[in-house]
């Protein structure tokens, strides 16, 4: 995204910012600042109909500019596009004030917010963070098991499944083997055609030169044996495209063929060496960290909206170590107090308290966790007692014998 | 097309008073024919009446043939008289065709002799054959269409009395799980060749192979990995599925994966079986690394699963020289766990055995270290498991384990085991979540003999027709149309839960037998008193390890008719990033 103005009060936070969108994470990031009411202009097509007397009518389409108030918002992810539905808060002389219009966003047509509310430090950032050109990281991941693959883009901030692939391949048994390598090799098949299409067509729409990695996660050898096909068929095809794509190949271990079962390839050590430092593979890590506290019960991990407000009065998410994990959807919230309420508890930790906040995208693997948790979760400094205290019974739970197990 | 005066008019009104074309199939393509022919020349008929004459003659007293057929097979093969009454003899006599043969072929020649000089026979000829093995060919199909809607037709058996009566084994079947590197494979490979199940020579032919790959110790396992990639790396991957019988069961053997990545593989053979087979290395090293590992996680997911009956195989003992004291330590410390995990003692039985050697498998040890051993070999052991009761009266439940084609007649075939109820040849199935009917065209058992039915505790292997390969995938289950009832496809709800690890509002895998979908946990409600069901803690915020919790789960739906087709009681498996986090028992659903 290319800031191409602002005038943003840094006291007050009124002002505008006016963005030109240039590749297609840019649409979420505009996704992510346009709040309900905020003021949004930009170019847009009309159609006017106009009275030429006598019951007549023409009508014409008429290129103008366009300041809406924005009363919702809906992103395509598939189709990466962003539609602004509001009311008209300009007059023109075509459009009346508050008649209703939807702008769509494209890509390289610049538009111009403006927070009624003024600026609050989440929207800075956000802004911060979108204009930041620099570490663009990407990966294309092929998650897959035996006759099943999904195809992901992973961007600095979206993880967007773009294909699956599922071809049923008979199992063994007797006198089947031949089926069996038969349905093996038509999966293959199918998984290099329809990945190259997705590599190749986003190359186009990039138009970079340069190579995203492929990273092949599967359980088992089922990614080592789909890279070994794909060098296969290079060498058969003689395909230029798929030849360049292969030194970049990493192959690694996940769980399983879902999608979420990214999270935890994107934290090993083949995905790290490829995007070092990426933002998905810290949001990961973080994660983790928090599960492990969970996990061994230092009381050091809290999640849910309510406990994280009562530890962040206590002073449990501050300096040395507190750590606010937070996703975007929480700021997106149609409700505007709903939002101004996480925004000043960010603003509490970050400017009182003096902790760590990472907001996480909702469309990570790591940003899903967190999702489940609430949308909030956090790393406290030093242990909180649980809320609820009922422990005493833990010794009844502790008895066994010849009584059944009910389940 | 027999050829009569005022062609046009009459030939319709001929066809629809003559009672000779009753058969449709001739009837078709003579009007192909006729529009051919268009009209009927002077010289035609002429012919026509000469080699009636002649075809009469030929045929003889003994064939009743009317005149018109004569007349349309002569017309069929341009006035050859030789091929129609080759053509007329087969129809008239189709049961005495075929010792008949070598005599109609020497009138054909005597026949052909006399053929009028006018037809052009070269190329006449190569016109006429090809529509005489149409013909025939289009009365097989016919023939076939009829057989197989014939096969279709359900014999309307009272399967649960025909397998009473039938006095038919036990019917048993039971998964093989343990570490991987443990034996599992090998052990089985070697209960089927000493059982005489597979030959010598198959055997021989494996273990040459081994040997030219250099890993002879795996060539009775590789009866039961058969495909190149668990060959060449040594592992199982998938569950193999193989029968054998002894007087009294018939055994179903599935083979699971030990590796820790094909744990839901590892699963959908559980869900298919009565009682389990625990292999465990009997040295110390591997032993421990099994107790850490997937010895531990096999071994509750089979009781999660409402398995309880176990036999322990500690196998590999002639490596420890048939120690008495190291089979105990072994019993020692898996009984420890065992009693952990809430299985019943008396349902489980140690026995010592080496699947590479042989010895207690199927024969009894032949070491002279061993004698202080006296119980009983891997076979008797599993001779003397019941298998689970089973449900014939309710409505038929089978999870498709495999979709493949059966053979060059069976398109479609399907296997998986018989949860529940019974199906028969021409039963009507529909398949969820697809909702698609199809009809039950044969029945194969698990040992490939053909069968007129089969019941609850089978694996067959069931022949399908009328319905599109791709409403069938592995975990769909099949089971009986309506009235009987549905299974519903759910997408939330409650269960009681058995924690592995930690659990938390998490996304995890739920899986039942081949079964998987993506769920979310949505809540904690409540934390469960172990064997009385009590709530002891509400809204925990995390459950432990061994604690029982009531979890509320909702599955990721992928368009419309998502879900799993669970029911009350259904027992399901929870994985998280390749470990088991936990095993349910559906309570209720919405």
């Amino acid at each position: 995204m290319r800031l191409l103005r602002q005038q943003i009060d840094a006291r007050t936070g009124a002002g505008t910012a006016t963005l030109l969108p240039e590749e297609p994470e840019d649409m979420w990031h505009a996704y992510n600042l346009i709040q309900p009411t905020d003021h949004i202009r930009a170019k847009a097509v009309r159609r006017i109909t106009r009275e030429v007397g006598a019951g007549a009518t023409s009508s014409q389409r008429v290129a103008l500019d366009l300041t809406i108030a924005v009363t919702s918002t809906d992103f395509d992810l598939a189709s990466n596009e962003l539609h602004v539905a509001g009311r008209v808060a300009s007059e023109t002389e075509h459009v009346k004030m508050g008649s209703h219009h939807t702008l769509d966003l494209e890509l390289n047509r610049k538009f111009t917010i403006e927070k009624v509310d003024g600026w609050d430090s989440v929207a800075v950032d956000m802004l911060r963070e979108a204009c930041n050109t620099s570490s663009r990281a990407e990966m294309w991941a092929v998650v897959m098991g035996e006759g099943i693959a999904n195809i992901c883009l992973i961007t600095e901030h979206q993880t967007i499944l773009r294909n699956r692939v599922e071809v049923s391949i008979p199992r063994k048994g007797k006198g089947h083997m031949e089926q069996h390598n038969k349905g093996l090799e038509k999966f293959h098949n199918t998984l290099v055609t329809t990945l190259l299409r997705d590599m190749e067509s986003a190359k186009r729409d990039a138009q970079t030169e340069k190579t995203v990695p492929l990273l092949l996660a599967s359980a088992g050898f089922y990614a080592q044996a789909f890279l070994q096909f794909m060098k296969e068929y290079a060498v058969r095809t003689g395909d230029k495209f798929l030849q360049g794509a292969l030194p970049s190949v990493v192959v690694a271990h996940s769980a399983g063929e879902h999608v979420h079962n990214l999270a935890e390839v994107l934290a090993s050590p083949a995905a790290t060496s490829k995007v070092s430092d990426a933002k998905f593979t810290r949001e990961t890590a973080l994660m983790d960290t928090f599960m492990k506290h969970m996990r061994i019960e230092d009381g050091r991990a809290a999640y849910g909206p309510r406990e994280i407000e009562r530890a962040v009065e206590s002073g449990a998410v501050g300096r040395g170590g507190g750590v606010l994990l937070i996703s975007n959807t929480l700021f997106r919230s149609n409700n505007i107090a709903e939002r101004k309420r996480w925004v000043a508890l960010v603003d509490r930790i970050k400017d009182v308290e003096g902790g760590e906040v990472r907001v996480l995208s909702s469309l990570h693997e790591s940003g899903k966790r967190l999702e489940a948790l609430g949308g909030i979760a956090a790393i406290l400094t030093y242990p909180l007692e649980e809320m609820d205290e009922d422990e005493e019974e833990e010794v009844a739970n502790g008895v066994r014998g010849d009584e059944e197990m009910i389940i | 097309m027999p050829p009569k005066s005022g062609f046009q008019r009459a030939k319709n009104i001929g066809y629809d008073d003559d009672d000779v074309y009753d058969d449709e199939d001739y009837f078709d393509e003579e009007e192909g024919g006729d529009v051919a022919a268009d009209e009927m020349s002077e010289e035609d008929k002429e012919q026509m009446a000469i080699g009636t004459a002649k075809v009469k003659e030929a045929l003889g007293s003994e064939y009743k043939v009317k005149e018109a057929d004569i007349q349309d097979a002569l017309w069929n093969y341009y006035y050859d008289v030789g091929k129609s009454v080759t053509y007329l003899k087969n129809k008239y006599t189709p049961k005495t065709q075929t010792p008949a043969k070598p005599k109609t072929a020497s009138r054909f020649d005597q026949a052909a002799g006399v053929a009028d000089a006018k037809a052009p026979t070269g190329t006449i000829k190569a016109k006429s054959k090809p529509k005489v093995v149409e013909k025939t060919d289009g009365d097989k199909l016919a023939e076939s269409v009829e057989k197989l809607t014939v096969k279709v037709k359900s014999k309307n058996l009272d399967v649960i009395e025909e397998y009473r009566k039938s006095g038919l084994k036990k019917v048993s079947s039971f998964v093989v799980i343990g570490h991987v590197d443990h034996g599992k494979s090998t052990l089985m490979g070697r209960l089927l060749y000493d059982l005489k199940v597979v030959d010598d020579r198959s055997v021989d032919k494996l273990r040459q192979e081994a040997e030219t790959v250099g890993k002879s110790s795996f060539a009775l396992a590789w009866l039961m990995d058969q495909t190149p990639e668990e060959r060449s790396r040594g592992v199982t991957v998938d569950i193999a599925t193989m029968p054998f019988e002894t007087e009294k069961t018939s055994f179903t053997i599935l083979d699971a994966p030990g590796h820790r990545d094909f744990i839901p593989n590892m699963i959908a053979g559980v869900s298919q079986a009565d009682f389990a087979v625990l292999v465990v290395d009997a040295q110390e090293n591997s032993f421990q690394s099994g107790l850490k590992g997937q010895t531990k996680e096999h071994a509750l997911i089979v009781r999660s699963m409402g398995i309880q009956r176990l036999i322990v195989a500690v196998n590999k003992m002639d490596t420890v020289s048939w120690s008495k004291e190291r089979l105990e330590k072994v019993r020692q410390a898996t009984t420890t766990f065992f009693e952990s995990a809430s299985f019943s003692l008396k349902n489980i039985t140690f026995v010592p055995c080496a699947g590479l050697t042989g010895d207690n498998v199927v024969q009894h040890v032949s070491a002279s270290a061993a004698d202080w051993y006296t119980g009983p070999t891997l076979l008797e052991a599993l001779d003397v498991s019941e298998p689970k009761k089973r449900d014939l009266e309710r409505p038929l439940r089978l999870t498709i384990n495999d979709v493949f084609r059966g053979s060059g007649q069976n398109p479609l075939s399907v296997s998986g085991q018989i949860e529940a109820g019974t199906c028969q040849v021409g039963d009507a199935i529909v398949a969820l979540p697809s909702r698609e009917t199809a009809v039950i065209k044969g029945i194969e058992l698990s040992d490939g003999s053909p069968a007129d039915w089969a019941v609850a505790g089978q694996i067959p292997t069931l022949h399908l027709v009328d319905i599109d390969p791709i409403h069938l995938r592995f975990g769909d289950m099949l089971i009986s149309p309506p009235p009987a009832p549905s299974v519903r496809l759910v997408k939330s709800f409650t269960c009681k839960m058995l924690a592995f690890e930690h659990v938390l509002p998490q996304y995890v895998d739920v899986f039942r037998g081949r079964q998987q979908a993506t769920g979310l946990i949505t809540g904690l409600s409540s934390i469960l008193n172990k064997n009385t069901g009590e709530i002891v803690k509400k809204k925990p915020r995390i459950v432990k390890p061994g604690e029982v919790a009531r979890i509320r789960i909702e599955l990721e739906v992928k368009g419309e008719g998502g879900g799993l087709p669970l029911e009350v009681g259904s027992r399901i498996v929870l994985r998280d990033g390749g470990k088991t986090v936990g095993a349910g028992l559906l309570e209720s659903y919405t």
